[in-house]
């Protein structure tokens, strides 16, 4: 149709148009409107605690520990229970968190301003790897990192770029992309980056050395540091292109480890939900697959621009990492994606494949016409709480998901 | 009227037999595990990532055929 063909020119104008700056640090509390007293947000589309998985409810009781409002997890498990938290998830407050995406009030969460739109969309700081609070872990080392990260780190982020005047996005990841990153399992070119743009603000804007020293060695020995930023990006390109009519183009795919779902821009704020799939990929030593949660984060905002999984073909590493195959796989998992999307983006180029642009702008009719569903690279979680990361892999956005988004994209075309 | 230069039968065995007698190379279009197989006994082969369109369901391709793409 002629006018789903102009909307969806519409939204690639505005994912392409897109300049998203990280212009500073704060608390949650101050960066989001509306986040309250026992407001908790969440990774995926909306979940109350009787379907939470394990992972995510370890991190909601590790949350509440942290805010004070429970003594101890098991409190901060009775207190969920009760009826006594709310739980929204990040995405209706211009959020997104990985894997299980926590935010509380007291959380620092990272600004990114789309400059072209006005819009801005916020991120948690990278915990780094293993058990952390965003594969459900939830002990005294967990949540000691968290108040660092509150107290020191953020901090320190913010005067540095403040003092920078905000950090440019896009030509990092256009870097990173020539380097080897794909911005969701492989982010050690971007980190690397982003930390050269930014050392000398924090030297400047640091108040004594030892400071200085901790925040630099945090974000340099952190090479998933950087996927937080670009999630943030992510929301904040994607943000403007909801609410196109007649634009079947997906403006957010995101999992809460038990469902899966994905919102269109024609069809506005609604989710299309369908039950998660389990990762395939690779374990780290002692654990396998029968200690692994379903697939789960917002971290997928990465694919809906056209990065993790749709340009494996820029990161080869990143293709054994996940236990996706060789670079001549990489390639094929990219070729693939553009399948089912309607552009490349100019700014964003692999050179493995002559320089072409990264598939851009899911479309649920051709995910349908062909039966290929998105590729996510993505960590796996162990299935029960306070465990954390026990691997990483591929996984495919269940096609369930499309079909229902489909049938409700047609009746606001008129179309049964 | 079209007639055939030789009978179908003859030109498929000709054809089969030097498909055989050169290395067999494969593109295998459906159940994955037939590729598995061959790869598995070092034999060329590469699998076509297909489905039926819109996963063979009628309503779902009725809708596709009419916002088209």
């Amino acid at each position: 149709m002629k006018e789903i063909e102009e909307a969806n020119r519409e939204a690639l104008r505005r994912i392409f148009d897109a300049e998203p700056v990280l212009i500073d640090v704060q608390a949650a509390a101050e960066a989001i409107p509306g986040l309250g007293e026992r407001v908790v947000l969440h990774a995926g589309p909306p979940i109350a605690w009787d379907r939470m998985c394990g992972p995510l409810r370890g991190a909601v009781a590790g949350a509440a520990v942290l805010e004070g409002w429970a003594r101890d997890l098991e409190a901060g498990d009775e207190l969920a229970a009760s009826g006594a938290i709310s739980f929204h998830p990040n995405h209706h407050f211009d959020a997104v968190g990985p894997m299980t995406g926590i935010i509380t009030a007291s959380m620092p969460v990272m600004v990114v301003e789309n400059r072209a739109f006005g819009n801005r969309a916020f991120c948690t700081l990278n915990e780094g790897l293993g058990k952390v609070m965003r594969f459900g872990g939830n002990d005294d080392e967990v949540l000691n990192r968290l108040r660092w990260l509150a107290a020191t780190l953020g901090p320190a982020l913010a005067a540095g770029l403040k003092y920078a005047g905000g950090l440019g996005l896009k030509q990092i990841v256009a870097r990173g992309l020539s380097m080897g990153d794909e911005m969701h399992q492989r982010n050690v070119a971007c980190t690397s980056l982003l930390l050269r743009e930014l050392a000398p603000a924090l030297a400047r804007t640091s108040r004594e050395a030892e400071t200085l020293g901790s925040v630099l060695e945090f974000i340099g020995g952190n090479d998933q540091f950087f996927l937080n930023v670009a999630m943030a990006m992510g929301k904040a390109i994607m943000d403007p292109v909801r609410n196109i009519h007649g634009s079947s183009v997906v403006t957010a795919m995101s999992r809460n480890g038990t469902d899966f779902g994905i919102r269109v821009s024609g069809t506005g704020d609604a989710w299309f939900t369908a039950p998660v799939e389990m990762p395939k990929g690779l374990y780290f030593p002692g654990f396998s697959e029968k200690d692994a949660n379903p697939d789960m984060g917002d971290s997928t905002i990465i694919e809906t621009i056209g990065l993790g999984g749709f340009a494996m073909a820029a990161s080869p590493a990143v293709a054994g990492f996940v236990g996706a195959g060789s670079a001549a796989d990489a390639l094929g998992y990219t070729r693939s994606m553009y399948e089912i999307t309607i552009g490349q983006n100019p700014d964003w180029t692999m050179p493995a494949l002559d320089f072409a642009g990264v598939p851009t702008g899911i479309d649920i009719r051709k995910v349908l016409e062909t039966g290929l569903a998105p590729t996510i690279n993505t960590g796996i979680a162990h299935r029960e709480p306070g465990v954390g990361q026990v691997g990483a892999g591929v996984v495919r956005a269940p096609v369930a998901c499309f079909e229902t988004a489909l049938v409700a994209f047609a009746e606001t075309m008129g179309v049964s | 009227m079209w007639r055939a230069r030789r009978p179908f039968a003859e030109r498929d065995k000709v054809t089969a037999n030097e498909l055989l007698e050169a290395e067999v190379r494969v593109v295998n279009i459906g159940l994955q595990a037939f590729y598995l197989d061959l790869r598995a006994r070092n034999v060329a082969a590469v699998q076509v990532d297909w489905s039926p369109p819109a996963g063979g369901n009628p309503k779902i391709r009725d809708l596709l055929a009419k916002l088209g793409s």
